[in-house]
């Protein structure tokens, strides 16, 4: 019994800690990316609110939080509330399974430093994904809005494309370490990290993550010069906040599993683990963010094709090509 | 295969490009610390001068009003002694006023000038009308020698309104009716 609470009182400081330290970086990923880009754009971005304007996210939030919280005449008020936590929530839930470092040891128990080392958790990182959808394509539904209904449609058909090239390009990760659980994929990397092996995976995965978490130049749910905002069109106050910030942890997410699954996690010399993963996650981030500051909007049949035509056969051929060198190396 | 390289090589020169600009000093002016020098002509607050001998060059002959789209500019003439015209009251409201310059285009005394002052904004809305002891202002403005009571409009040791040298009587208001 004594045992069990311990280990649920762990598991409670463990959920918090890395709930407030997610969202607080997803608050200033915001800051780094209008920052960066304003620079990319020869601007300065926020320099306003405190030094560097680096109390802007502060700024928004109170912002947000004292706008009035509107649900349009007509909308499906239950569907139209739950949306944006839906987004927030699977953004946030996908990082339970991200392994943070090595198993520390705390009054003479192990810790391992992961919510849950699910024995499946690339697949609970896919179905979170896939559940996030919801969120946007309900969120579009329920406002009852020609923009927002479009934006929605569209962030379903793109989500679902690439949540397939996406699942198919981390298949021979799993050939390489035979495993779907994170943990044990770090642990694979111990000599190399997979982005040696497997570079066209790691493409095709930094391609679908992008469209995944509908950033420019994937955006077409949000598309501001034909939809107005695309999904989140009605949305105001907080709610909009909640789609914002799911966006952002996405990012993160998104970095994190990279990190894992390629760029060899929380391994790195000298630094703590921890450092190298906040490193290697921010790396991606700012890279998405340099992205989005050169690519424009892809069309939709573009978006479509690329993803059908490219991504997918590419994906698949690449499986293929790794069974068969892992039964030759065998 | 050939435009799937043409794709890869536009990709990269232009996260090349993009990457070169994070170097670059930013453009951007920081307003309320460097406020970049206008050009005269620039259209900002409009202020009422006076002619070289610093009397008000106003007329007051309506023209700026009718020419005005947002009609915010009201103002009732009168009459010295000596014959010279000027406004008893004039009115702006900068609450309306759109700065478009007509009024300055319009007036043939150089009497409404635009300055290059934008930095007027308010909370109340009301204390955007300006009355004429706000508008008038003790220079000539872009126009410095214009002086157009010198030579009519006016009574004066060459003779009465209408008598200088090319000058037409004045007209009868009252006969101009249409
Ligand atoms: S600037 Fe234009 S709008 Fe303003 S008072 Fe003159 S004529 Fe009217
Ligand atoms: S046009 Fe010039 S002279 Fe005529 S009323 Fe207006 S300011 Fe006065």
């Amino acid at each position: 019994m004594l045992l069990w609470i311990a280990g649920f009182l762990i598991l409670l400081v463990k959920l918090s800690i890395i709930l407030g330290v997610v969202l607080f970086l997803a608050g200033y990923l915001v800051w780094v990316e209008r920052k960066f880009l304003a620079r990319l754009q020869i601007r300065y971005g926020p320099n306003r609110a405190g030094p560097y304007g680096l109390l802007q996210p502060l700024a928004d939030i109170v912002k947000m939080i004292t706008k009035e919280d509107t649900v349009p005449e007509g909308a499906d008020r239950a569907f139209f509330l739950l949306a944006p936590a839906v987004v927030a929530a699977t953004a946030l839930l996908m990082f339970s399974v991200v392994p943070l470092g090595r198993d520390i040891t705390v009054w003479g128990r192990r810790v391992p430093m992961v919510i849950t080392d699910l024995n499946i958790g690339l697949l609970f990182v896919f179905a979170m994904s896939s559940l996030s959808v919801y969120g946007v394509a309900l969120g579009g539904w329920a406002s009852n809005s020609k923009y927002g209904l479009l934006g929605g449609i569209r962030g379903a058909a793109q989500m679902i494309s690439y949540e397939l090239s996406l699942g198919l390009s981390l298949i021979p990760i799993v050939m390489l370490a035979h495993s779907f659980s994170m943990v044990d994929i770090v642990q694979a990397q111990q000599k190399y990290p997979f982005i040696l092996f497997q570079p066209v995976a790691f493409l095709i995965f930094v391609i679908s993550a992008m469209a995944e978490s509908k950033r420019i130049p994937f955006d077409l749910p949000e598309a501001e010069n034909e939809l107005v905002a695309g999904y989140h069109t009605e949305y105001s106050g907080m709610r909009f906040g909640l789609f914002f910030l799911g966006e952002y942890v996405h990012i993160m997410v998104f970095g994190g599993i990279l990190a894992v699954l390629f760029l060899g996690g929380w391994r790195g010399p000298i630094l703590p683990p921890i450092v190298w993963l906040m490193i290697k996650i921010f790396l991606v981030a700012l890279f998405m963010i340099w992205v989005r500051g050169t690519l424009p909007r892809l069309r939709y049949d573009q978006l479509m094709a690329l993803g059908w035509k490219v991504l997918i056969p590419l994906a698949l051929i690449n499986i293929l090509v790794t069974g068969a060198v892992g039964l030759m190396m065998n | 295969m050939e435009s799937a390289w043409e794709a890869v090589k536009a990709l990269v020169s232009g996260l090349w490009t993009v990457l070169i600009h994070l170097f670059r000093k930013p453009i951007t002016e920081q307003y309320p610390e460097y406020k970049r020098p206008l050009p005269v002509r620039a259209r900002g607050r409009i202020i009422l001068t006076r002619d070289p001998d610093g009397e008000e060059r106003c007329v007051s002959c309506f023209l700026c009003s009718a020419v005005c789209p947002v009609n915010c500019i009201s103002m009732e003439g009168a009459e010295r002694p000596d014959g010279r015209r000027y406004a008893a009251w004039f009115r702006i409201n900068f609450a309306r006023c759109i700065l478009c310059g007509f009024c300055e285009e319009a007036c043939p005394t150089s009497a409404i000038q635009l300055t290059t002052d934008y930095e007027f904004s308010k909370t109340d809305i009301l204390s955007f009308v300006y009355e004429k002891e706000n508008l008038l202002v003790n220079h000539q403005g872009k126009d410095k020698d214009y002086n157009f009571y010198k030579y009519s409009g006016v009574t004066s040791n060459y003779g009465d309104k209408g008598e200088h040298v090319g000058e037409q009587k004045p007209v009868d208001i009252k006969s101009n009716m249409p």
